[in-house]
């Protein structure tokens, strides 16, 4: 649905020129939500900002349900993004306008006519849960509602494509996750792709199907959360389920043990104490729903370094369960 | 010296007044008239027309919005920083052109408008630079036409701001209308000056310095309360404390 090739985008110029984009590429499938993590200076923002081309690229091509949107002229720029929804960290609605002015503003721009406007309009604040705040203005809503607002305004055109520029960040966390309800919602009634920025990895824990992490403007790891969280040495699986640190220790081993699917519900630790006859001490675990299925991680101390446990290692490796040594010296 | 114990007096003094509000609102609304339809577009173009603008690349060229933006910054730079009687005099032929004369309330207008029209052109400019690019950048993403970003989000979010900045140029317009007064432009100033200087009657003068006071007041509370009104949010008010700012030093820096 969205398929952004080899994009580079710099800023400044001579010395002061600094690269925000280094020839990313990405591929959003029709109907998923897919979230691109890093922290700020990333280039989270200008990445989803050349999405829609409010930020042109230097070099690389974007493609939106088909269309090259790279080498469209102004005008047909202009309708393509009628097809392509946004939504932003602050909002960005009219002061001057009431709710349901904010929302017809994006039906009056494609030139829908008035009643038709209105109906249009009434039917999708409802959809967003604010069919009672249509004549508000937006300086009486809640962060939470104008974002509502702002998502009714985006969808209202009947986009095939939402992008969410850190759509949740100036939100408390109960908001938060009532959004990224909706979003969700909206996903899987109106079949819409989203494609969303932010630094939480919670957000992208909560909603996303596919998920990227980006780092000084390049993609360090991307793919479906299901197979990223079983990817040894994952930094995305590491910020999915935040372990904390421990203290290494030269006669203990310490293992990652990634559970997923099937085998988050046998009991695996029991018995690789009881077949080993092993003494171990769990550090850490998170156990988190992703994409639907729940998944976990746990961190165990074993006693003895990793040569010595190298047969129960390699038993729950039989399993088909991802183990990372973290801790002790290889086997 | 008038006689004011003459019987016709106070008649005389009321058909004077009446005949010279009269005059005097007439320049004031049609010189306001021509300044919003002239100064409304130029505070745009002025603010459309720099770096990252909508009309950025005029007609697709940068060069050209470039060179249009520095015209119109200069334009309207030397429009105000021109003292208005020299103004009013170095632009009489012209006037002659549009007019036919450069006498009277009707020739007025002209040098009237255009000391107004590059005041409220900043203004407009300085309103329009509060409103939240954040708007812009939201009304590009619905597929909005530049015309639709201009009438639907850069004018009624500026449009607190700009009234503010309209009652500022009304009042300005009124204060220059009476200086038309002494070349035989008619008006209130007109009477003051030759009622009040020239035959030393002291109320010809006060009656025209109270009722110019009232036409002010009144033009500034109507323009205040529209202005208040469209003001929909706090940030809106912080944008008319700003605006009332810029026009304070706007105003002061008027030679």
């Amino acid at each position: 649905m969205i398929s952004i090739q080899s994009v580079t985008k710099s800023f400044g110029a001579g010395e002061r020129r600094t690269l925000a984009l280094d020839a990313v590429s990405l591929e959003v499938a029709q109907g998923e939500i897919y979230g691109v993590v890093g922290q700020s200076g990333a280039g989270k923002s200008t990445l989803i900002r050349a999405v829609n081309l409010l930020e042109r690229p230097d070099t690389g091509t974007i493609t939106v349900d088909g269309r090259e949107l790279t080498a469209l002229g102004p005008n047909d720029l202009r309708v393509a993004r009628q097809g392509i929804g946004m939504i932003f960290q602050h909002f960005n609605l009219l002061t001057s306008r009431t709710v349901q002015g904010n929302v017809e503003l994006a039906l009056e721009v494609i030139g829908v006519e008035t009643r038709e406007r209105k109906r249009r309009a009434a039917d999708i604040l409802d959809l967003v849960g604010l069919g009672a705040k249509a004549n508000a203005y937006p300086s009486q809503l809640s962060g939470g509602q104008k974002q509502r607002v702002g998502i009714a305004r985006a969808l209202a055109g009947r986009p095939g494509v939402l992008l969410s520029d850190e759509a949740t960040s100036a939100l408390d966390p109960e908001t938060t996750r009532s959004i990224l309800e909706l979003l969700k919602n909206l996903n899987e009634e109106l079949g819409l792709t989203v494609l969303l920025i932010t630094h939480e990895m919670d957000v992208v824990k909560t909603v996303c199907d596919s998920a990227a992490l980006l780092e000084h403007g390049r993609i360090i790891e991307n793919g479906k959360l299901v197979d990223v969280i079983s990817t040894p040495g994952s930094r995305m699986a590491r910020d999915l389920f935040p372990l904390g640190s421990f203290v290494p220790r030269p006669d203990v081993t310490v293992i990652d043990i990634t559970f997923s699917g099937g085998s988050a519900d046998r009991p695996v630790i029991a018995q690789l104490a009881r077949d080993h006859a092993i003494d171990v001490s769990i550090l850490g675990a998170a156990i988190e729903t992703i994409a639907g299925n729940q998944a976990g991680r746990t961190r165990l101390e074993l006693p003895g370094t990793a040569t010595v446990n190298a047969a129960a290692i390699a038993d729950l490796r039989a399993q088909g369960l991802l183990v990372e040594i973290v801790g002790g010296v290889a086997a | 010296m008038i006689d004011s114990s003459s019987p016709t007096f106070w008649s005389d003094l009321f058909e004077v007044l009446l005949e010279a509000t009269g005059q005097t609102l007439y320049m004031v609304f049609a010189a306001l008239f021509f300044t919003i339809l002239i100064g409304l577009p130029l505070g745009i173009l002025l603010v459309g027309t720099e770096k990252g603008g909508l009309f950025e690349k005029f007609f697709g060229s940068r060069a050209a919005g470039r060179v249009i933006n520095r015209v119109l910054d200069f334009i309207v730079n030397l429009g105000r920083s021109v003292p208005f009687i020299i103004l009013m005099i170095a632009i009489i032929p012209f006037t002659r052109l549009l007019v036919g004369t450069f006498i009277g309330s009707t020739a007025a207008i002209v040098p009237l408008s255009l000391v107004a029209i590059p005041f409220f052109a900043r203004m407009v400019e300085i309103s329009i630079k509060e409103v939240d690019s954040g708007l812009t950048e939201a009304a590009h993403s619905l597929g909005a036409s530049r015309w639709h970003i201009v009438s639907k989000v850069l004018v009624p979010e500026a449009l607190p701001g700009m009234l503010l900045g309209l009652a500022t140029t009304v009042t300005s317009i009124i204060n220059f209308s009476a200086m038309v007064g002494t070349v035989a432009g008619g008006g209130l100033g007109d009477v003051a000056f030759r009622y009040g200087y020239q035959r030393y009657s002291t109320i010809h003068m006060v009656a025209v310095i109270i009722i110019i006071f009232i036409i002010v007041m009144i033009l500034q509370s109507i323009a205040t309360h529209f202005a208040k009104k469209y003001a929909r949010t706090s940030r809106g008010m912080d944008n008319i404390d700003a605006a009332d700012r810029e026009i304070a030093r706007a105003t002061a820096a008027r030679p």
